[in-house]
């Protein structure tokens, strides 16, 4: 455990040193949040009995979890294939499944950091109160990190070169990110793209966060609880039995 | 007896139909340094990633310690120090770091600052690794590969594009690991490092061992008095 937590602190130090993540997982739903929280903040959003802050704060709680899942874990990844970091280090006693792993776990952690400033900020800036359970928030924004990652891992173990998952985590992460209200909110979205973000696996995490924020509670939701959970398993699973070293 | 610390029995391996290591045999006993010689595409690295169990042989076995690399990889890599062709690094990380996420591998590794200071890279452990030179990025190679405090490594063309000040400084490196009795299996184009570290040698040509011994016993089968015309006769032999 000790030699683990040592590989996950030297990851996580190299992880600080790059600017995009912080850009794009902290700085972005931050400045979302601040933004419509001026602009909209007290207003009513869409038919729903949320304001534009609660409902915004929940999505843009997902843009961290976004952004890691889909840029910086296929990212890291393909990258430490290609360079044949994971090979040489298939030649020491240690697996290089344990790198992976403290790699997922600084994304995990640079989720967290996101969300708690984000907090912070919404609830001492703004005066940001959740009104539904908040252990069942935290509880379904896990299961949405777990679940996204496990796409972003199912991208790293499928892509053979940079190239390939440049493109593909493209692909994934710009929809993911606008169209599945977590950037622009969900209530204002038009009718036909609010149907695309229904279906995104991160809009269905988003729906599922906001229910239970809300007063709405999780009744009415347990299949989009079942479809994280089976995207986690699915796609987790495939990851595993397709990744490659190199 | 000596020991075997490498056996390697009718090793082959081909891509798409073309065969790049063919019935390869050799053996390396224990603190020798064994050189395996050949132009590109030779089929050396291919060899060496069977041995280390990266790749898996069509036909043949390859044994380190007398076990399998792949199906005892943790045994086996506690006793082997690999330094790999084009292994590069994580973007942005240090010196000092990367040697202590290596050393972090290992159950009982060696002082990383001790192997720094000795091989001259103290200075430069703050350093990004990208930022280092050629010679100092292979130095730092042969650092990572001896944090196991291992009994055999790996060399897959260590000196290949160094200067040949810096090929001469990673030379004397070598030959004090020889010194103090480090079994070494290493890939090289150089005859001059070749017949400078070698107990013994294998040339291979396509995948094939065309000669094998003694650096003294290969030169004396040719010609000519030295590795580097030996080995260009060997090869051009083969042409005609």
């Amino acid at each position: 455990m000790k030699r683990f937590l040592k590989l996950y602190s030297i990851e996580q130090k190299l992880f600080f040193r790059t600017p995009d993540a912080f850009l794009f997982g902290i700085c972005m739903p931050l400045v979302a949040l601040i933004l419509i929280a001026v602009i909209a903040g007290g207003k009513t959003a869409g038919n729903t009995d949320m304001t534009y802050l609660e409902t915004s704060f929940v999505a843009l709680s997902a843009v961290g979890i976004c952004c890691y899942a889909f840029m910086s874990i296929p990212i890291v990844l393909v990258d430490y294939r290609d360079k044949k970091i994971l090979k040489h280090l298939y030649c020491s006693p240690c697996s290089p499944f344990k790198l992976l792993m403290a790699d997922v776990m600084c994304s995990g952690i640079m989720s967290v950091i996101s969300v708690i400033i984000l907090t912070l900020v919404a609830c001492l800036g703004f005066g940001y109160r959740m009104s539904g359970n908040v252990f069942a928030y935290i509880g379904c924004w896990f299961l949405t990190l777990v679940s996204m990652f496990s796409i972003g891992l199912l991208i790293a173990s499928l892509c053979k070169t940079s190239k390939s998952m440049g493109i593909v985590t493209t692909i994934v992460y710009f929809p993911m990110l606008l169209f599945s209200g977590t950037s622009i909110p969900y209530e204002v979205l038009p009718g036909g793209m609010q149907k695309i973000a229904n279906v995104l696996p991160l809009g269905v995490g988003i729906r599922l966060m906001k229910a239970v924020s809300s007063s709405a509670g999780i009744a009415g939701h347990v299949h989009e609880l079942i479809i994280l959970v089976v995207i986690a398993v699915v796609c987790g699973g495939i990851a595993v039995k397709t990744f490659k070293w190199e | 007896m000596t020991e075997k610390f490498i056996e390697v029995d009718g090793l082959t391996k081909s891509y798409d139909g073309r065969k790049v290591v063919d019935d390869l045999s050799f053996c390396v006993n224990k603190g020798e340094v064994f050189g395996l010689l050949g132009h590109n595409g030779a089929g050396k690295s291919t060899t060496i990633e069977m041995i280390l169990g990266l790749k898996k042989p069509d036909a043949g076995s390859a044994k380190l310690f007398g076990m399998n690399a792949s199906k005892n990889r943790k045994e086996v890599f506690a006793r082997v120090g690999v330094q790999l062709q084009t292994c590069a690094y994580q973007t942005g990380i240090k010196v000092y770091e990367l040697c202590e996420e290596y050393s972090a591998l290992y159950s009982k590794p060696a002082d990383y600052r001790e192997l720094l200071d000795r091989f001259g890279l103290w200075e430069f452990r703050k350093s990004n690794v990208m930022k280092l030179s050629g010679g100092e990025r292979q130095k730092l190679s042969i650092v990572l590969s001896l944090l196991g405090n291992p009994d055999v490594i790996f060399m897959d063309e260590l000196t290949t594009g160094l200067d040949v000040e810096a090929r001469r400084e990673v030379w004397k490196i070598l030959v004090n690991l020889k010194k103090k009795g480090l079994t070494i299996l290493l890939t090289t184009h150089y005859m001059e490092e070749a017949e400078k570290l070698c107990d013994n040698i294998c040339i291979i040509k396509k995948g094939r061992i065309i000669t094998k011994g003694s650096v003294e016993s290969v030169i004396n089968s040719t010609p000519h008095d030295n590795l580097e015309d030996a080995y260009l006769w060997y090869m051009n032999e083969e042409e005609e």
